[in-house]
């Protein structure tokens, strides 16, 4: 298992408010990895950094075999390089079919001529199918996103990020508002995603990360405050102190 | 100039003496009696003998001295050949009626062989001009005086020193009085008769800025632009001026031809005239007509003509170098003393820095007021646009109801304070109306549909615009503002400000007091900033948001009535005046940054200045400076995407 | 390639056989082909109505398709009609000039007959050199070029300093208005080369065909609209169909989506705005020579919100509501304000259309933007539906 991703001192403020303080993290490829911590941690402004989305003031963003910096990217950029991003609401396009929404995902030329001179491949449909088994969708490919159910939309988005091949998946809680069945079926599309490449989730909900079963990291106020397996972390006293409150 | 400093005392003492010498005298004395006494003197009147018959008139302290002189001037003054007696006559068909010099009545007719027109020669005239202009500089009547001074002020001339000296020192009135060491500078500086005098009043000049002291530096200055082979001695050179980059070289050629240095150059029209004229059989110059279709052939058969002997010969561009090359373009300056040229220069530049700081200054006031106008009619879009995020398309409109309110206010209440005092509350209470009405039926439907919204509120816009054309017609509309708001504060000649535009600005900070007030202090501001913060949780704490949101809009278009009044003061009231003011309003908002009452504030500063500096530069073109400054705008928002009071991190919600 | 669009793209086929059927009827019932049932002045009218169907149509596919409410394509169109009025001006002044001088003695040289013809069109803005801008306006060539490149690089540009610094939603909105004002403005000045206010005039004399009677002159201009507006509106369809159409409309409905999925929505934009700003320009080269004259006023800033007024009547993101809307309301504005609507007295007021056209036209608008957010196009949905379900 070699390092994907690394943050190594990573800071920033807004307005004087430091949301992340000297944040450094590592994860490898393949691995699961969950992200959990109290509200204000900086779990999502921690997405926002890696996807490009906010620049932080200071620290090192480095991705991949030649460690290149994501801080020089755009978030565009980002994401051709192999980084998928879920966000916490589900967002799929919901104006189009779900078939729409996975081709506008799969890993093709991105360039405004290459799409508007693409034309469709038995590849590409097959990868469609595939995906569209994947995350249990098949039925309902041809159908406008904006009629699915609030799990099927998460399960969309996640395949959306299938079909981008991405090396680094960050989830931002895939499993709100999901029934438990879903869950279900939710953990098991994120434990074989991860055995091909690095994914990060982010998650309040403790039964799911515990059935994830993996590493699992506690931010707090803007850094690391203990990594480990969740049997470990929740046995240290800070992170105890920080859940209850002292 | 002796004869004028004894005339100047004497009639000092006159004006004191005049009434215990009058009533001294028995018999009385009159006009006719002191003329008689110099009967011939006054009928062939010379530049020596007249200045007799003047001292004694002065002295006589006749009240009507002054009006003698001045007909005597004019030839208005005759004698009556059968007893010699002086009277005014005009000319009445065959006839002179005749006026009593003393009484002004009437004297009878006389035929015109009976009388004789006295004509004193220019000499004479001046002589009694200068006496007059002591007389009326002197008039008891501020009003004279005030003319006498204009006059002066007109036709300026070296005379004028003395008397105008002499009346400095029994001059009562401040103002007068300063008006009169001011003129008495002007003229020594430009009549003065020594170097020293000169530089003397000069260099006191240097200290004013009115326009009266610059033009007369500048006169001091005056060039004429000159051309010689060599550069003559004793002669006032201003500068020598470089053919090309100081003079265009066509120019600079007409000078020489002007100064018949230089043969006169051949026209592309004479050209074709000669041409023309010389067509033999089809043919000029040797070429036929159909070839001369382009410059150089016409040259060619122009110069064949020339060398027929037929027209005068061209002059060629080596001719034209030659004659630029081998002459001298200078200005020089009419004055010829280069002291007292070096002298105004110096005070000239002095006065203009120092105008140009206070144009600067005023240019600041100007930016101010303009300001305040941005500032209150951006503000109230401020609200909306940024406390609800609605874009209200019909901000324009709001503003332009106020001024009609205004308007129509005046037509039921003359009197225009009262009409005011009336129009501003009622301006605003029609407005947050409008605005309430606007919020209810249409806005609450299309909030988060931002772009919707700006659509409908355009349609509104659209509606209320030829509403109000159809109401109250396309012609501009009058909003008199009470006579107290007409004058200007003048701080010199430079600075000044109007006092619709103070009025304005106060206007602006009273606003920005109220709003900053309402929002931060006031159970109504708290609820509205909750509101925009977190709709849901207000609403769960008790706050209605509809209530909220209607009460927000109707402040922001109150607002904008009250913009539209102070607005329609100044400028005209029009159906169209709101749309020319939404386009900056919403910039304002925007290059502020939204949401933000100093932001508002710091964006209507910068628009305003900006727009002020650029007249700045380009004064008589301010659709330029309209163009550069949304320009400049549309970069700024690259740069400062958020305007310049930018919220940051989450808040900012993108 | 296009074989397969259009048969996937069956309501593109439909409305190209409704403009071909409609370009053939007037032709045949206009004056040039002897049955005179319309006029030349109203044949004008529906050549003008077409060109305003495109910027419509362009109109749809940067707010309805992409999202950006630009309230600046109405100038992109009076660009293209100025481009194109230069060299219209220009031509023509010329042919008139080369003729008078002719009846000199001598012929008239290059200069003379610049000179002369820069005296005749600027002589009412007190000046007589050309300036720098009618560099190429003796060329109809450059000038066509001109008509796409000045609108398009002037998109490109303001869309690049615009998108990059992401400037969004309204913001956006009041960017393109300003940079409609600013170029109005700057049209307006006496010093700005293009005659100020008095703006381009005798655009509807065509240099070259002078004695061709203005009734065909009309037709010609008719079918270069009729077929600018299918041509427009096949390639448009083509654009927001497929994958491409797939992305430009991610980008409306979640911009920053897009962005995460590896797209560079900055392109994009960039190029669907300047595309439409290109086609634009077009539909305002054909425009203007048909109106005659073109000045500052119509590219004011006001022009720009019609537009938008159009599409969303006709319905936004459906190519066929933006020719719908743009033909309804133009025409209808037409027989409004020119007096061909019967004025309804009420005993005490007679409401007259002239006066009144705006105030209903305000209204409708926001009863519109309320009620039928899908504008009239959002009916033949309603049909649609209907007959799915019978």
């Amino acid at each position: 298992m070699s390092t994907l991703l690394e943050l190594s001192g990573v800071s920033v403020s807004f307005d004087g408010f430091r949301a992340i303080n000297n944040l450094s993290f590592q994860i490898g490829e393949p691995e699961l990895r969950a992200i959990i911590g109290p509200n204000g941690a900086g779990k999502t402004t921690f997405m926002d950094i890696i996807t490009g989305k906010t620049r932080p003031d200071e620290g090192r963003v480095i991705f991949g075999e030649k460690s290149v910096s994501l801080l020089k990217m755009s978030e565009s950029q980002i994401a051709r390089s192999g980084i998928g991003r879920k966000f916490q609401k589900p967002t799929v396009f919901e104006a189009q079919t779900v078939r729409e929404n996975l081709a506008m995902a799969l890993s093709n030329p991105r360039g405004p001529f290459d799409v508007l001179l693409y034309r469709k491949t038995p590849t590409g449909a097959r990868r469609i199918e595939e995906i569209a088994a994947e995350i249990g969708l098949t039925d309902h490919l041809t159908r406008r996103s904006g009629e699915l159910s609030h799990g099927q939309k998460q399960w969309l988005e996640i395949g959306m990020l299938l079909a981008q091949d991405p090396r680094l998946l960050l989830v931002d809680e895939p499993a709100a508002g999901m029934t438990p069945a879903e869950r279900e079926h939710t953990t098991d599309l994120l434990k074989r995603a991860a055995a091909t490449r690095a994914v990060v989730v982010v998650e309040h909900d403790m039964e799911f990360v515990r059935r994830l079963d993996c590493k699992v990291t506690v931010l707090n106020e803007g850094s690391v405050l203990a990594e480990g397996s969740l049997d470990h972390v929740t046995k240290n006293q800070d992170v105890i102190d920080v859940y209850l409150g002292r | 100039m002796v004869r004028a400093l004894l005339l100047a005392f004497a009639l000092c003492l006159s004006l004191s003496g005049a009434d215990a010498q009058t009533a001294d005298q028995s018999p009385p004395e009159t006009l006719q009696t002191v003329l008689q006494r110099h009967a011939d003197e006054v009928a062939n009147p010379g530049r020596r003998s007249v200045s007799v018959v003047i001292e004694d008139l002065v002295a006589s302290g006749q009240p009507n001295v002054a009006t003698f002189l001045e007909r005597w001037q004019d030839k208005g003054v005759f004698q009556r050949s059968s007893d010699g007696l002086f009277f005014y006559a005009k000319r009445q068909g065959s006839e002179y009626a005749l006026t009593d010099m003393s009484t002004g009545d009437s004297a009878g007719t006389a035929a015109a062989d009976m009388i004789t027109e006295i004509r004193p020669n220019g000499g004479v005239r001046r002589v009694i001009g200068a006496a007059l202009v002591q007389f009326q500089l002197s008039d008891p009547d501020p009003a004279r005086r005030v003319a006498a001074l204009d006059a002066i002020s007109r036709s300026p001339d070296a005379d004028q020193i003395e008397p105008l000296r002499a009346s400095i020192d029994g001059e009562q009135d401040p103002e007068l009085k300063r008006r009169k060491e001011r003129l008495a500078g002007h003229l020594r500086a430009r009549f003065g008769e020594t170097t020293e005098d000169r530089i003397d009043a000069i260099s006191a000049l240097s200290s004013d800025l009115d326009v009266a002291t610059r033009s007369v530096l500048n006169l001091i200055l005056t060039t004429t632009s000159e051309v010689a082979a060599k550069l003559p001695e004793g002669v006032n050179v201003a500068r020598v001026l470089k053919v090309g980059s100081d003079i265009p070289e066509a120019e600079a050629y007409a000078r020489l031809v002007a100064a018949d240095l230089a043969p006169r150059p051949v026209s592309d029209d004479e050209i074709k005239a000669a041409l023309t004229a010389n067509i033999r059989e089809g043919r000029v110059g040797g070429l036929p007509v159909g070839q001369l279709g382009s410059r150089e052939s016409r040259e060619n058969a122009y110069d064949a003509l020339a060398a027929q002997g037929a027209v005068p010969a061209r002059v060629t561009a080596e001719i034209r170098t030659a004659a630029l090359s081998s002459n001298v373009f200078y200005d020089a300056y009419a004055d010829r003393d280069p002291q007292v040229t070096d002298a105004a220069r110096t005070a000239l530049d002095e006065v203009e820095a120092r105008v140009a700081r206070y144009q600067m200054i005023d240019i600041g006031m100007d930016a101010l007021s303009l300001a305040s106008i941005y500032f209150l009619a951006a503000i109230g879009l401020a609200i909306t646009f940024g406390v609800m995020g609605v874009i209200n398309m019909a901000h324009g409109e709001f503003i332009m109801m106020g001024a009609y309110t205004g308007y129509v206010v005046q037509l039921f209440i003359p009197d225009y304070t009262i009409s005011l005092l009336v129009a501003l509350p009622l301006a605003f209470a029609v407005t947050f109306g409008a605005g309430v009405a606007m919020e209810r039926l249409v806005i609450r439907h299309l909030y988060h549909r931002p772009l919707e919204t700006l659509l409908a509120t355009f349609g509104i816009s659209i509606a209320l615009q030829q509403l109000a054309k159809n109401i109250f017609g396309t012609q501009a509309r009058p909003l008199t503002s009470p006579g107290w708001l007409d004058g200007a504060w003048v701080i010199n000649d430079v600075v000044q400000i109007a006092n619709i535009r103070i009025a304005i600005f106060v206007l602006a900070l009273i606003f920005l007091g109220l709003i900053l007030f309402v929002l931060k202090r006031t159970r109504l501001g708290l609820e509205v900033r909750s509101v925009t913060q977190n709709p849901g949780m207000a609403a769960s704490m008790g706050i209605n948001p509809d209530r909220i949101n209607m009460l927000t809009f109707g402040l922001g278009s109150g607002i904008a009535g009250i913009a539209g009044v102070a607005i329609g003061l100044y400028a005209k009231v029009t159906s169209e005046m709101g749309a020319d003011y939404i386009v900056q309003s919403f910039m304002t908002v925007v290059v502020g940054g939204v949401g933000n009452v100093w932001g508002t504030l710091a964006g209507a500063s910068l628009i305003g200045g900006l727009q002020k500096g650029i007249e700045w530069f380009n004064p008589s073109n301010t659709l330029a400076a309209q163009t550069y400054m949304i320009l400049f705008i549309i970069l700024f928002i690259q740069f400062r995407p958020k305007g310049i009071v930018a919220l940051k991190g989450r808040a900012a919600g993108d | 390639m296009k074989q397969g669009f259009l048969s996937k793209n069956p309501s593109v086929l439909w409305f190209l056989a409704a403009l071909g059927f409609f370009t053939l009827c007037v032709t045949v019932l206009s004056e040039a082909a002897g049955i005179g049932l319309i006029s030349t002045s109203f044949v004008k009218t529906l050549g003008k109505t077409l060109c305003l169907c495109l910027v419509a149509v362009a109109m749809d596919v940067v707010w309805g398709y992409c999202g950006i409410l630009s309230l600046g394509h109405f100038a992109f169109f009076g660009i293209g009609g100025y481009a194109i009025g230069m060299w219209l001006m220009y031509a023509r002044t010329e042919i008139i000039v080369v003729k008078s001088l002719s009846a000199a003695a001598i012929p008239p040289t290059p200069e003379e007959i610049t000179a002369s013809v820069g005296q005749q069109i600027f002589g009412v803005v007190g000046a007589t050199d050309f300036p720098w801008l009618w560099a190429f306006a003796d060329s109809l060539f450059l000038q066509l070029l001109m008509v796409v490149l000045v609108p398009g690089l002037l998109a490109l540009v303001f869309g690049w300093l615009a998108f990059r610094s992401r400037v969004t939603g309204v913001y956006l909105s009041i960017l393109t208005q300003a940079m409609t004002l600013a170029l109005s403005l700057y049209l307006f000045q006496n010093d700005s080369g293009l005659r100020g206010n008095n703006g381009l005039s005798g655009l509807q004399n065509i240099p070259g065909f002078e004695q061709t009677p203005q009734a065909l002159i009309s037709v010609w201009f008719f079918w270069a609209s009729a077929l600018a507006l299918a041509l427009g509106y096949v390639l448009f369809a083509w654009v927001v169909s497929g994958k491409m159409g797939s992305v430009v409309r991610g980008i409306r409905d979640n911009e920053s989506r897009v962005r995460f999925l590896g797209y560079h929505v900055e392109t994009y934009k960039l190029f669907v705005f300047t595309l439409t700003a290109v086609a634009s320009g077009i539909a305002g080269a054909l425009y203007y020579p048909q109106a005659g004259i073109i000045n500052p006023a119509e590219i004011a800033p006001i022009a720009s919100i019609y537009l938008a007024v159009w599409v969303a009547i006709g319905g936004r993101g459906r190519l066929y509501g933006a020719v719908l809307g743009a033909a309804l309301v133009s025409l209808l504005s037409s027989w409004f304000t020119g007096g061909g609507a019967p004025n309804i007295p009420l005993g005490f007021y007679t409401i007259q259309w002239t006066d009144w056209w705006l105030v209903l036209l305000g209204l409708s608008f926001v009863a519109v933007t309320l009620f039928f957010p899908k504008g009239i196009g959002g009916l033949f949905d309603l049909i649609v539906r209907k007959g799915d379900q019978k």
